[in-house]
């Protein structure tokens, strides 16, 4: 749907790339792709202006002398200033000496306060806190019967009395003091900000438990308005921080971007499903990568997650790496794959992908075509395809209903392709497990309760998640701006010459 | 195509193992030595179930479609005739569109100005940028703006448009002509049984509440009104649809916590059916539009709301007017799921504006039929593309 940034340089950066140096025309031209590729992921009108001067200014200044491929520079340039921009300044929470810690909720209707309080509950507890939640929303039906749920799912007493909000919020306070809680979150109504007396309400909140951290609450699919938001509620409250919600879905998240430029407090934390699990720090460079459009890895491995079998897919997995993949594991593996909807949309996730093929219209029926091919070989064949001669070509493309060259062609491809996964296996491993290491000290362990129950929305037993492959820094230093993996990630497939196979193009 | 289909599904494999690959590296070895031999299941075995499976959805597709597009067909053209009738005889929305205005004039007011600059000035670079800026900032969307101002440009040619006043009105013009023409209804069935009204969208968007205000106003128009718990999921869900209920005098059927949504829906339109309700007000548990399994529960919900004694006849994607461009792929994603027949545009009594919907009418053909301005029971009214445009400027 969105033309992704990377497509757009593709014309601009080819025409740069053969200069030795960026005239002021050049950048200009390239940064007009820049200012609609932030606007078409919602960073707000005034934040573009003042964002593309500034990457303009840093374009022609001191970087250009030093510039050999001057397109890719301002590529990088633009990159490093939007994860300079959202990251900055991380956010340390430290303790009141006299307790309890008050933190306060605060957003628009539906932004996910209720459901942040508690994640954030559960985090201070896994921090060895003892949090309290307070329900200071009496306004929206059924809100402190929610609380209280989420509540018992992790295990952390829930305060709230039928009073009125101010009140209730002192009263948690108290209710903490004299039960010996040290945290205490207080979750408030959505409202929005040019409510004048709502937001005098949530003031008077505030000034009533005078909170270590205030957080704004604000969904990562918000549009221009985040920045009037944002200013309000930074006016009324002085914000501390930001918890940026629903960054599961494929929005692209510029509000974010707007909203860190009006408040200047760092985003906090990232919230990424309805689980009270899916919660973390906040990551820049990733939601820089993703604001700019450069592929959505992360999407692609959630719904990995979502419907792979872990132990299958990573068996697979190995058994590609060493080039022992077999057709029956394809076989598996494009079963679930199919799972997680059209292949073209899946393809425009990855990164790395040239446009030509993103865009390759990919026909249900030749995925039909070749799974009937592998239905109608035998066991052993499917194992080893060098066993397949004419005389089985023609056998099997007779119980496939296909033509013997097509499965002749399936056979040679497969071959290929299993041969070049076999010879990234073998460059890749090491570093992949090095970064794997890291991520996952940095991750920390801790699985709780909370999250779907049923109704379908459970992952099925068996199926741990699966965890990110470190996308490595930068991300954009590749030519024609696109990020690439670590050498053990996706290899770019500009070179594996897949232009011939490629449907009417 | 063979190479690429064979490549998506190998990187996919990496991709999507990533990290847990070098992990338990040492336990797959073990594992894995010697190399697998045969598949689990012979060849034949597999494709007699797939043909089985095969036989049995096509069975079910299309003995559905065929039925409904009859029935719908049907049901359309007396809901007209009947509409032709009553449109003459009274204007209904006149009570309404007041409230609309003022309702929105409240939010505008808090940032007025930001417009009245074009008004008098003579046409040149700066009032073209002013319009893209006003576009944009109601986020109407870089193509529909870019699409729009082409539009425009045309017609200042055309007709020598020369002042900014008659420039903004022809922007006006051009955007109502994109809202124009389209059913704002909500139908209700003319078979026996109960309506069913499916109510679908992201997280937070406003769909619950949505319903306990139709509910208030459909009950006090004097239809019988069930209102189903279909959202299993989310914490205390059924308890703020039942508070809901009881203010609009509506019945409220829900399940267990976590239950199967599309039985706690089949179980309130048979429930509505026998107590002789006239309209299932179906709520369901958001859901994010890239969530393959749960978009395959809410077609599961869609399918299943219609196989009982009661008729779907408004599926609508309830929508936050503070949504950025997310939001046309929300409707896209949404529809082609479970074919939207329109949108609810919530809590722009704010100071969002919804341009998003400009694209989703132009796009997708799916127009706003309801507008949500605020959290009380009267807050709902029709949608009314006059003014919708009049505040887009505002
Ligand atoms: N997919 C997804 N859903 C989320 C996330 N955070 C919250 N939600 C959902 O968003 C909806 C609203 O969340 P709440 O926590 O009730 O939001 P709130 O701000 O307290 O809402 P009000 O109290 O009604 O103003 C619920 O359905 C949550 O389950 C997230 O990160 N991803
Ligand atoms: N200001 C305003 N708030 C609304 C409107 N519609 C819903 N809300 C609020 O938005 C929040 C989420 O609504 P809810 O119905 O629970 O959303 P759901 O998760 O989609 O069912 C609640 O706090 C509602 O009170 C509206 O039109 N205007
Ligand atoms: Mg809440
Ligand atoms: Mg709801």
């Amino acid at each position: 749907m969105f033309e992704a940034l990377s497509d757009r340089f593709e014309g601009v950066l080819g025409r740069l790339r053969g200069k030795g140096r960026l005239t002021e025309a050049d950048v200009d031209e390239a940064l007009r792709e820049i200012r609609l590729a932030l606007l078409e992921a919602d960073v707000n009108f005034g934040v573009v202006k003042g964002f593309v001067a500034r990457v303009r200014e840093r374009c022609l200044g001191e970087e250009l002398s030093k510039a050999l491929n001057p397109g890719q520079q301002v590529v990088k340039i633009v990159n490093e200033e939007l994860t300079a921009t959202l990251g900055g300044e991380t956010i340390r929470i430290t303790y009141s000496a006299k307790p309890p810690t008050v933190v306060l909720m605060a957003g628009l209707q539906g932004s996910g306060k209720t459901t942040n309080s508690a994640k954030l509950a559960r985090w201070f507890k896994s921090q060895g806190r003892h949090p309290l939640l307070v329900g200071a929303d009496l306004q929206r039906p059924a809100a402190v019967e929610q609380l209280r749920t989420l509540g018992r799912q992790i295990e952390v007493p829930v305060f709230s009395e039928a009073t009125d909000p101010v009140q209730v919020a002192a009263n948690g306070i108290a209710e903490a003091r004299k039960s010996g809680r040290d945290v205490v979150i207080v979750d408030t109504a959505g409202r929005l900000a040019i409510d004048a007396e709502l937001m005098d309400e949530v003031r008077r909140i505030s000034e009533a438990v005078d909170p270590d951290y205030t957080f704004l609450v604000i969904d990562a699919m918000t549009g221009q308005d985040a920045v009037s938001t944002a200013e309000a509620f930074h006016q009324t409250l002085a914000l501390d921080g930001v918890i940026l919600t629903k960054l599961d879905g494929d929005a692209r998240g510029g509000a974010a971007l707007s909203v860190k430029e009006v408040v200047g407090r760092p985003i906090a934390f990232a919230s990424t499903g309805e689980k009270l699990r899916d919660f973390d720090l906040f990551h820049p460079d990733r939601l820089a990568g993703r604001i700019l459009g450069m592929g959505d890895v992360l999407t692609l491995i959630e719904k990995a997650e979502e419907v792979f079998e872990k132990e299958e897919a990573e068996e697979a997995a190995a058994r590609l790496m060493e080039g022992r993949f077999t057709f029956d594991d394809f076989l598996d593996q494009m079963q679930q794959l199919k799972k997680m909807g059209p292949l073209s949309g899946i393809l425009g996730m990855m990164p790395g992908v040239p446009k030509e093929v993103r865009n390759a219209e990919i026909d249900d029926r030749e995925i039909a075509r070749i799974e009937a091919m592998i239905r109608s070989m035998t066991p052993a064949e499917r194992v080893d395809p060098d066993l397949i001669d004419q005389s089985r070509r023609v056998r099997i493309a007779r119980g496939s209903g296909t033509e013997p060259t097509q499965v002749g062609e399936l056979v040679k491809q497969f071959k290929e392709v299993s041969k070049m996964m076999k010879r990234m296996g073998g460059m890749g491993s090491k570093r992949l497990a090095k970064s794997r290491r890291k991520a996952a000290k940095a991750k920390g362990k801790g699985k709780g309760p909370g999250g779907r129950t049923a109704g379908g929305r459970v992952a099925p037993k068996g199926k741990a998640p699966l965890r990110l492959p470190d996308l490595g820094a930068g991300g954009l230093g590749a030519p024609g701006g696109v990020p690439k993996l670590g050498k053990g990630g996706l290899p770019d497939l500009r070179d594996l010459g897949l232009g011939d196979d490629l449907p009417g193009r | 195509m063979a190479l690429l289909i064979v490549l998506i599904v190998a990187l996919v494999v990496l991709v999507g193992t990533g990290i847990g690959l070098v992990a338990s590296r040492r336990h797959r070895t073990a594992v894995l030595e010697p190399p697998p031999t045969a598949p689990r299941v012979p060849p034949e075995v597999i494709e007699e179930v797939r043909a089985e499976r095969e036989a049995a959805e096509e069975a079910e597709l299309t003995e559905v479609p065929a039925v409904e597009e009859l029935e719908r067909e049907e049901v359309e053209a007396v809901i007209a005739e009947a509409e032709a009738a009553v449109a003459e005889a009274a204007p209904v929305e006149e009570i309404v569109k007041p409230r609309f205005r003022d309702r929105l004039t409240k939010a505008r007011t808090a940032l007025a100005g930001a417009f009245g600059a074009i008004g008098g000035r003579k046409i040149d670079d700066e009032t073209w940028d002013d319009l893209e800026e006003a576009l944009i900032r109601a986020d109407v969307g870089v193509a529909a703006t870019q699409e729009l101002l082409d539009h425009l440009r045309g017609r200042v040619k055309a007709e020598g448009i020369s002042d900014g006043e008659a420039l903004l009105d022809a922007l006006k013009s051009e955007l109502k002509q994109r809202l124009a023409g389209y059913d704002r209804d909500l139908h209700l069935s003319l078979e026996a049984g109960p309506t069913v009204w499916l109510f679908v969208g992201v997280n937070g968007v406003g769909k619950t509440t949505t319903i306990g205000k139709l509910g208030a106003r459909e009950s006090r128009d004097g239809l019988k009104v069930v209102m189903a718990a279909g959202d299993t999921f989310r914490a205390a869900a059924a308890e703020q649809l039942g508070m809901w209920a009881e203010r609009a005098g509506a019945e409220l059927v829900r399940g267990s916590e976590g239950g199967d949504p599309s039985a706690v829906i089949f179980d309130a339109v048979e429930a509505a059916s026998a107590r002789g309700a006239d309209l299932v007000l179906a709520d369901t548990a958001g859901r994010l539009h890239t969530k393959v399994n749960l978009m395959d529960e809410l077609r599961k919900v869609r399918r299943v709301a219609d196989k009982g004694a009661g008729t779907v006849t408004e599926v609508l994607l309830v929508l936050d007017a503070t949504t950025g461009q997310n939001g046309l792929v929300q409707a896209q994603q949404f529809t082609e799921a479970v074919e939207l027949t329109g949108v609810v545009l919530t809590k722009l009594d704010g100071s969002a504006k919804g341009g998003i919907v400009v694209a989703i009418h132009a796009q997708l053909g799916i127009p706003v039929k309801l507008v949500g301005l605020g959290e009380g029971a009267d807050d709902l009214v029709p949608f009314d593309p006059d003014e919708f445009v009049e505040a887009l400027f505002a």
